[in-house]
């Protein structure tokens, strides 16, 4: 399992002296089997902080480094969950949660173990051999979700994973990987601009300021989490409707409004 | 001008007006003695010239046989142009670097006509089998190259994010993601690559010397028989439009397929 730190990271798009600048000395350390989710105003670049870490982008100065490896290049213990999928249109479910584990040269019947078992967590037996499109979204997502759990990987990225599903579909995944979370512990950057999201799935909360982004504040949720006992809950509405949920939850509200206000919208 | 879609029987209909339009006027102009019948022949002669030609030989063999000779040359002409280009483009879709190798060059010679290459076609591969087929070759390899590589050069780029994030190698990533997402493009390429492989076959058979419907042309043209030309330009026609209509039923095959599939 590993950990992830952002080390005075610099992002320009464009020349290093005339492009936008989009990330301003960004330091942050996620610990392993922590969950930790990024949320700030649109463009602020916490999409990019992940994409770093991925490996598809390259910091302009700093370091990210996972479990104090450098980060070059992406690469399997990286796995990503995107938020419109990025499933293979032309494979089956089966063979878009087997490509990686083919990547890996694992023996058949390995391989067909893990995949049973990852369709078994996410609740995807039935729908091994359907194509994505035959899916809907929220299905689609768990197949994306299932095939990097599958690789059993150091961290786990999920860029805004669920922004593109209905509410409801939503709320349904959102109590997922909080029970898989509660199974099998990862290490997660979770990228998010939904707060109750936010507050509901990770252990810290980092906001972001607007571009260029900075990391504004980091809010420890997990602390606030045992000791109210957020866990005895299984629906989310429950968990919302306490008062340190709410609490949590309106902090965020007003530090991301702050930046809206000095956005000037 | 908007108008309604026509069923397919006023389609064909209207397409056999154009047809009959077509004959009348080349009727006209010939029965009336306005166009003297050595610079073009009657259809009712080429008519007649071509039903004899389809049991009778000229040149060393009947039409059927002119044709048959023509379609396995030009059979192997596109095959190797897709085996040669498919390939080629996936791979430069992929390696930035053979991309810029390869590009300048084959930018430059696609704009050289097939006909152009007769002169070394026949020096190099001499007149039999291997010339022709390098001038139909030369015809139909660049949509096969060009759509195979723009097909790899813009699939969705999460996708290609989403393999590489896998562990996913050069070969698989080719094999797997580039090809399948290519399919499309590639499909219209070799519909594109048929057709001129098959346009470039008259000049490819202008060097042949044994059989072919080319060189059924060339040997009438020498002696004057233009309802015999004319008789291979109907047959060149005919089987390039079967061609075609066969081709695109099998891209519209492999469209439904996809739709279920993909």
């Amino acid at each position: 399992m590993g950990s992830i730190r952002f080390q005075g990271v610099n992002k320009v798009f464009g020349p290093a002296s005339s492009g936008v600048k989009v990330l301003d000395d960004i330091n942050l350390d996620i610990a392993e089997r922590e969950f930790v989710a990024i949320v700030g105003p649109s463009g602020c670049g916490k999409t990019t902080c992940l994409r770093m870490v991925a490996g598809f982008e390259a910091p302009t100065s700093g370091i990210v480094s996972v479990s104090g490896r450098t980060v070059t290049e992406p690469g399997p213990d990286r796995a990503v969950v995107f938020q419109q999928f990025a499933l293979f249109p032309w494979k089956t479910v089966r063979a878009n949660i087997d490509l990686g584990l083919r990547n890996k040269n694992l023996p058949k019947d390995q391989r067909d173990d893990l995949i049973a078992n990852a369709l078994k967590l996410m609740n995807l037996e039935s729908h091994a051999e359907a194509f994505p499109h035959q899916l809907s979204g929220g299905m689609q997502q768990r197949v994306a979700i299932a095939r990097a759990y599958v690789l059993d990987p150091e961290v786990l990225l999920m860029d805004e994973p669920f922004g593109a599903l209905d509410a409801q579909t939503r709320v349904v995944m959102q109590e997922e990987l909080v029970r898989l979370a509660r199974v099998n512990p990862r290490t997660v950057l979770f990228i998010t601009h939904a707060v109750e999201e936010a507050v509901y799935l990770a252990d810290r909360v980092a906001i972001m300021t607007r571009r260029p982004g900075r990391i504004k504040e980091i809010l420890d949720v997990r602390t606030v989490r045992q000791s109210e006992n957020w866990d005895r809950f299984n629906k989310i509405e429950d968990v919302m409707d306490l008062e340190s949920f709410v609490h949590l939850r309106t902090h965020i509200w007003r530090s991301l409004r702050e930046e809206k206000g000095a956005q000037g919208v | 001008m908007t108008q309604a879609p026509l069923s397919l029987s006023q389609r064909l209909g209207w397409g056999l007006l154009g047809v009959t339009l077509l004959l009348g006027l080349w009727t006209l102009l010939t029965a009336t003695g306005f166009v003297p019948r050595q610079f073009l022949p009657s259809p009712l002669e080429v008519a007649t010239r071509f039903t004899t030609l389809l049991t009778s030989p000229f040149a060393g063999a009947t039409l059927p046989v002119h044709l048959a000779s023509s379609f396995q040359r030009y059979a192997y002409g596109v095959i190797l142009a897709a085996a040669v280009g498919i390939p080629l483009g996936l791979l430069m879709g992929w390696f930035r670097l053979l991309d810029d190798i390869v590009t300048p060059i084959f930018d430059a010679l696609r704009f050289i006509a097939p006909i152009a290459w007769v002169p070394f076609a026949a020096l190099w591969f001499g007149t039999g089998m291997g010339g022709p087929v390098m001038i139909i070759f030369a015809g139909a390899f660049p949509p096969c190259l060009i759509n195979a590589y723009r097909g790899a050069r813009f699939v969705e780029p999460r996708l290609i994010e989403a393999a590489r994030m896998l562990g996913t190698g050069h070969i698989r990533m080719i094999l797997e993601i580039l090809l399948p997402a290519a399919v499309p493009s590639i499909i219209a390429g070799l519909r594109v690559s048929a057709g001129l492989g098959w346009q470039s076959l008259v000049g490819a058979e202008l060097i042949v010397a044994a059989a072919g419907v080319g060189f059924m042309m060339v040997q009438a043209q020498g002696s004057v028989q233009t309802a015999t030309v004319m008789s291979g330009m109907i047959a060149i026609g005919v089987v390039g439009m079967a061609i075609d209509v066969a081709l695109r039923q099998g891209e519209s095959w492999l469209r439904r397929r996809r739709g279920l599939e993909s």
